[in-house]
């Protein structure tokens, strides 16, 4: 087993592990945090997806002892002192999601996303969010969320 | 499914880990960025006793550049080399190629070098290795080796990396001339179907020297040298039929789910004509 510290949502997490805990297991299983989502566990569907230091990454294909000291963002920690991040509203509002399982992935990788291209083209939204899979929408809602959620962004006092 | 238990070690220095990977030889693998590995690991298609992780080795994120070409560390994440405004202009097939490579949250873990090592002959990085005539430079307790492209990708998913070897950096030289990467995947990012990346250099708009490289149509990346069926004419006159022939000669598709044989075969052809064109544009 090893000793590891994770800063999840900006609060530092003990927790004992062995090598080969997916830091998607640990999240769920180690620290009760069942936002992120596991669904293909080899990296096609993108529902596991979490901020590591800020950059989206597959959490079941990392494993926690890897990232050991590193910050984590789950889509636990995307909303701000209750209230729902920019992202979060536009997708609520756009009906980006239906039965709910992938939103945690397409959260975590909108919200990078957008840090890093603040007004993307249809194009450029449609390759940020490639590498997540839904069943439900069909896209097109997600689709409009990724902008509204641009829109919602700019808004916000800096 | 989970991973199989393994022993783990976090070198953090390169003469640490080739320390560690000579005593657990054959039974050792290298963790970098996991983008392949842990997949096999989840699936139980690899059950290494030992695991050697690489992502505390001080030095090895580096990517340098001059004019001979870009040297990229073991460490340097596919975004990270996507990114350096350096390293793609002194190689541009390197974004060219990045860009096809799975999506863009699988770059910002995947490494190079573990593109390089993995050798998926269905992979773009080690397809830009060969056709450039790149090398990939190993690490061992006993000292360094420079392999060449050539002599490093030896089959499929299978490198000259020796147990107890490190990949510590791969060389994409530079190319005096145009490039391009293009391929035909049922969806984007998926593996291609089939993929050709061109180099071409031009001399008052005839073509002076030209070859492709074909992915998922051979045990791997197969390169071939085309300046001669080009016959140093300008891009309007090549009998391209006769280039097509030439590089269909060469490879050995094989049929699977998503493709049969000759319909790789064709795709393969038709993207022969199309890099050689959009490499000789750029």
């Amino acid at each position: 087993m090893h000793d590891i510290t994770l800063y999840v949502n900006g609060i530092p997490r003990e927790v004992s592990v062995p090598a080969r805990r997916l830091l998607s297991d640990c999240l769920r299983h180690d620290l009760g945090l069942t936002g992120t989502h596991v669904g293909c566990e080899h990296g096609v569907c993108g529902a596991c997806t979490v901020l590591l230091d800020g950059e989206p990454v597959r959490s079941c294909l990392t494993f926690a002892v890897t990232v050991a000291g590193r910050e984590i963002t789950t889509v636990e920690g995307l909303a701000t002192d209750g209230r729902p991040s920019p992202v979060q509203r536009a997708f609520a509002e756009c009906h980006g999601l239906q039965c709910g399982f992938c939103t945690p992935g397409f959260l975590c990788t909108t919200t990078a996303f957008l840090r890093e291209n603040p007004a993307p083209t249809e194009e450029e939204v449609l390759e940020g969010i490639s590498g997540n899979l839904c069943r439900c929408t069909g896209y097109q809602n997600i689709i409009k969320s990724v902008h509204r959620a641009a829109e919602l962004l700019a808004e916000e006092p800096t | 499914m989970k991973p199989p238990p393994f022993d783990y070690h976090a070198p953090t220095s390169v003469r640490e880990a080739v320390e560690v990977l000579a005593e657990v030889g054959a039974h050792g693998k290298v963790l970098a960025g996991g983008q392949s590995l842990i997949p096999l690991l989840n699936m139980r298609l690899a059950a290494p006793a030992h695991l050697v992780d690489i992502n505390r080795v001080a030095g090895l994120g580096e990517i340098q550049t001059d004019a001979t070409g870009v040297r990229v560390g073991a460490l340097a994440r596919h975004a990270q080399v996507e990114r350096s405004a350096a390293a793609c202009l002194a190689q541009p097939l390197l974004r060219q190629a990045l860009k096809l490579v799975a999506h863009p949250v699988i770059r910002n873990r995947g490494t190079i070098v573990g593109s390089l090592v993995h050798a998926d002959p269905s992979a773009e990085l080690p397809a830009v290795l060969a056709l450039l005539g790149g090398s990939v430079r190993l690490a061992a307790a006993t000292g360094e080796r420079e392999v060449a492209a050539a002599d490093f990708f030896t089959g499929p998913m299978e490198s000259a990396t020796r147990p107890g070897e490190l990949a510590v950096s791969a060389f994409f030289p530079a190319w005096d001339g145009g490039t391009s990467f293009i391929e035909v995947a049922r969806r984007h990012g998926d593996y291609a179907m089939a993929g050709v990346a061109a180099a071409v250099r031009l001399d008052d708009l005839r073509i002076t020297a030209a070859k492709v490289v074909c992915v998922s149509v051979g045990p791997v990346p197969v390169v071939v040298e085309v300046t001669g069926e080009c016959g140093n004419r300008p891009v309007a006159s090549v009998d391209w039929r006769a280039v097509v022939a030439a590089v269909q000669d060469r490879i050995e598709p094989e049929a699977d789910i998503h493709a049969t044989a000759d319909y790789r075969r064709h795709l393969t052809g038709v993207l022969v004509e199309r890099a050689l064109k959009a490499a000789a544009d750029a």
